[in-house]
């Protein structure tokens, strides 16, 4: 079955029960995409699949037929997309391990809401163990505002 | 750490040369002779601490392990200030352990290398900054020479050295010839404050590009080549065993290369190493480790432990207070300031085991050979790694090489290189390089938890309200685990700081501890003891002023009284001063508006606490809903950590310990039963999301010459009992009994 990542065609012949997550990182090397809990809930793992954000550690690769995955190695299509340089304007990231997830999630927060409200911003359930949301908020209103100035 | 614990050597602290590339390369005075004898040594381009090239780029090595405390920007601030360099031309790397052997006692060649207590920062003050200052000496020496002037009379600023008639020469220029150069004999002056350019001013993360850009490498991004995967079943039971076993199934999944079983220590015996039995499965990827994992069919036996519930040791709490029991202070006369009080004041509160839960798990990357071994991985303690990896596998210390990733969080949990063992174990029973993966469950099942404890607060209070007795009570299970060769009777130190306010502002002060036996692993959680007793204490604080009719924040600021030092004799002394926990105190009430009136269901609270050598407050204003919804109107936090270094990275670890505190009160237990835990993902155990948080957190950061404190522990400890305060001025009900849960919604529909 093939499906693509980040724009790149892939063939998967392997063990379709496998996780996305755990092709994306063993097999593609593509290690941005992390593990958190392996059970849907911390958001570590998340990437956009036909432009939707998803946890890759519940997505079956058998699922993913014709689909489009992008993660966080592709999410800018030259240099840095408008979000993740508002998370280094902000100074967001303290261990950094969450932020992956949470730059895909924000940025499809964006797609659907360029102007979001705080309680738009709630909806990403993403977990920080270190606590940077109020800065997650704050770097999200600055990628509004760099994007809608486009 | 043992006998043996490494020394920073001060036989001669810095050595300088040139680089092939005709730069300065300044390091430290040790030969680098284990690591060269090595074939296996991480590559050092770096050298030591600091180089500089012909075109300016200054390297600095990162010596601290960065587990998101900020260190790896953070301390090569102290240097590049010192040096006079430009930020912009600096690149930071992480340097890999370095113990040096040669000696008699094992030299730490970069200086210490760990992360926890909030050290970095106060062990990294002074010789950093005399790293920088020394290169800079030999700059301006450089440029004295090419130009015949004498060496005061150049000037340093943004990398370059500045002739009294305004000519610039960039220190790439001068590099080669500052290699040349004698070092100075004696330490150089340091900078005046007034000076700094680096340091105070706020610097952004120096790994943000790779971070958001899913480059920055982390322990489980860690793909050595030839390196198999490997999971753990272990034993669910606190010291249980295993029974018996099939591991046919699991053998039989495709990609599995091996089972192996993992013994772990016996009862009683010091943990030295890994911290459970358990069986490995070793497989070309994690999927298929994971797939062969589920497919082992274990036998467990339940161990000593297998009656113990979270029930019982509430219970056993109970029974304990019941009695006196160890009295570890006795100022003045308790029992007599009690006899003659007006009033009496008490309240008991609970504190549960709690997990560390990093985001990202325990992971280690091990290679066992015949003589020496390799290990990569997110670490707290590089050093623990190299000497847990000798114990389980003999090799000799300077042939095991460590180095560090980053890592997706600590709080402590990575202190204990448990997972390092295993990983080493695996590795030599199979001969294989082993990247050992721990999921969310192994993590949540098998952690050193924060201890539990019952608190009980008495208060006496004489006829002018003021508090003439005071006594803590505690019941708890000491952090101090598997520790045979510590007496019995020192377990408490874990538990009570006896220097913590209020010692010595109230006369008849009394601190008592009762051992809780549990089979349950404990350890270091973020800030430690702190957490706890700030919660007890400053919770404690509001019903006593509500008992004495005394405004909150009147009663602390009578109690802490004039500005003066006590001896503070546990971590974070050596003094303790009342003015600067009074000054933080103060501005976090004058910040929200302390003593505003409020509109019904609206409540603020205060706390403040000293943290290792910090000082903290929080303030924070809630609203309670009568259906018992709660919402954060405004929170705002002061910290005191000395001499701030990267104010943006202090900033960031006080909102990130609010959240921590908040999430963990409101949220988060690790409950037993039948001698194992309950808690298995975070479907049991759920971290606060956004929408529960506050949207903001304010940060006041006190402008002080003191020398650093850290700041990765301080904002903790006051955000739980600020939290509680608030929620009972804003409702009148008082959360006693940690975490919070639907305690507030129950309480108001009652
Ligand atoms: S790892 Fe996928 S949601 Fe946690
Ligand atoms: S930055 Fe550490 S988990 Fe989010």
């Amino acid at each position: 079955m093939r499906f693509t990542v980040n724009g790149v065609e892939r063939e998967f012949a392997g063990d379709g029960d496998m996780p996305l997550l755990w092709y994306l990182r063993d097999h593609a090397r593509l290690t941005g995409t992390k593990y958190g809990c392996g059970a849907g809930i911390c958001g570590a793992c998340t990437v956009l699949v036909d432009g939707q954000p998803q946890r890759a550690c519940l997505l079956p690769v058998a699922t993913l037929a014709g689909r489009a995955v992008r993660t966080i190695e592709g999410l800018g299509e030259s240099g840095l997309h408008a979000v993740q340089k508002a998370w280094i304007e902000e100074d967001v990231a303290q261990c950094g391990y969450c932020q992956a997830g949470q730059i895909l999630a924000a940025a499809a927060l964006l797609e659907r809401r360029p102007d979001p409200s705080p309680e738009d911003v709630d909806t990403i359930t993403n977990y920080c163990r270190c606590g940077t949301y109020a800065r997650i908020r704050r770097a999200i209103a600055r990628a509004a505002r760099e994007l809608s100035a486009k | 750490m043992s006998a043996a614990a490494p020394q920073v050597s001060r036989r001669a602290f810095l050595q300088s040369s040139l680089t092939a590339s005709g730069g300065l390369l300044l390091q430290a005075a040790l030969a680098p002779a284990a690591f060269a004898q090595d074939a296996t040594a991480p590559p050092n381009p770096l050298g030591l601490y600091l180089r500089i090239e012909p075109d300016n780029r200054v390297f600095i090595g990162a010596r601290c392990p960065e587990i998101g405390q900020g260190v790896k920007t953070s301390l090569p601030m102290i240097i590049a200030d010192e040096l006079d360099a430009a930020w912009t031309d600096v690149t930071v790397e992480q340097l890999p352990l370095g113990l040096d052997f040669s000696g008699a006692t094992p030299q730490w060649r970069y200086g210490p290398q760990g992360a926890g207590g909030s050290t970095s920062i106060p062990g990294a003050w002074s010789d950093l900054r005399q790293v920088g200052a020394q290169a800079r000496s030999l700059m301006r020496r450089a440029a004295a020479a090419r130009w015949g002037v004498a060496a005061e009379s150049v000037a340093t600023q943004d990398g370059h050295a500045l002739h009294p008639d305004g000519r610039r020469l960039s220190y790439g220029a001068l590099a080669a010839e500052a290699a040349a150069l004698p070092l100075p004999a004696a330490p150089v002056v340091l900078k005046a404050r007034s000076e700094y350019r680096i340091i105070g001013r706020p610097q952004k993360v120096v790994d943000a590009h790779d971070i958001v850009s899913g480059r920055a490498r982390y322990g489980i991004d860690v793909y050595e080549p030839g390196a198999c995967t490997a999971v753990m079943l272990r034993c669910p039971y606190f010291d249980g065993d295993i029974a018996g076993y099939d591991d046919h199934a699991a053998r039989a999944v495709p990609g599995v290369r091996a089972v192996v079983v993992v013994p772990g220590p016996k009862p009683g015996e010091p943990l030295t190493a890994n911290l459970a039995t358990g069986i490995a499965v070793v497989a070309d990827d994690t999927w298929s480790a994971l797939r062969g994992r589920e497919a082992l069919r274990v036998e467990w036996s339940r161990g000593p432990f297998a009656h113990e519930s979270s029930a019982a040791l509430d219970r056993q709490c109970g029974l304990l207070l019941a009695r006196t029991g160890q009295i570890v202070r006795d100022d003045g006369d308790f029992t007599a300031a009690r006899a003659a009080a007006a009033r009496v004041v008490s309240a008991r509160y609970r504190v549960p085991f709690v997990s560390h839960a990093p985001l990202e798990p325990e992971n280690c990357f091990v290679h066992v050979q015949a003589d020496r071994a390799r290990v990569i991985g997110p670490l707290q303690q590089p050093a623990g790694a190299q000497r847990a990896v000798h114990l389980v596998t003999g090799i000799a210390r300077p042939a095991i090489t460590v180095e560090m990733t980053r890592s997706g969080g600590g709080f402590g949990r990575k202190l204990t290189n448990d997972f390092v063992a295993e990983a080493a174990l695996i590795s030599k029973a199979t001969g294989l390089p082993i990247k050992l993966m721990w999921t969310r469950s192994d993590d949540l099942q098998h952690d050193f938890f924060r201890p539990f404890g019952h608190h009980e607060l008495v208060a006496a209070l004489d006829a002018a309200g003021a508090v003439s007795g005071w006594t803590h009570r505690l019941a708890s299970a000491s952090k101090y685990y598997r520790r045979p060769n510590m007496k019995p009777e020192d377990l408490w130190t874990a538990e009570l700081y006896p220097d913590d306010f209020p010692a010595r502002l109230v006369p008849n002060y009394r601190l008592e501890w009762h051992a809780v036996t549990s089979g349950i692993p404990r350890g270091s959680w973020r800030a430690p003891a702190h957490t706890a007793n700030a919660f007890a204490v400053q919770s404690f604080l509001d019903e006593v002023a509500l008992a004495a009719d005394r405004d909150p924040l009147a009663l602390r600021l009578a109690m802490l009284g004039a500005d003066r030092e006590f001896d503070y004799a546990q971590h974070g002394g050596p003094k303790f001063s009342t003015g600067r926990l009074r000054n933080v105190l103060e501005r976090v009430a004058a910040a929200v508006g302390w003593g505003r009136a409020l509109p019904k269901g609206r409540g603020i609270g205060l706390a403040a606490h000293f943290t290792f050598g910090g000082y903290a407050a929080h303030a924070i204003e809630v609203e309670v809903s009568p259906r018992g919804e709660l919402a954060f109107r405004r929170v705002v936090c002061a910290i005191d950590c000395g001499q701030p270094v990267n104010p943006l990275g202090i900033e960031a670890q006080m909102q990130g310990g609010t959240i921590d505190g908040l999430s963990t009160a409101l949220n988060l237990e690790i409950s037993i039963e039948g001698g194992r835990v309950l808690q298995s993902n975070f479907d049991g155990y759920p971290l606060a999301a956004m929408a529960q948080m506050p949207r903001d957190i304010e940060v006041i950061i006190v402008d002080s010459a003191e020398s650093p404190a850290g700041c990765g522990e301080m904002g903790i400890p006051t955000a739980a009992p600020a939290l509680m305060n608030a929620i009972h001025a804003a409702c009148g009900v008082r959360i006693r009994n940690l975490p919070m849960r639907d305690q507030l919604r129950d309480a108001l529909r009652a």
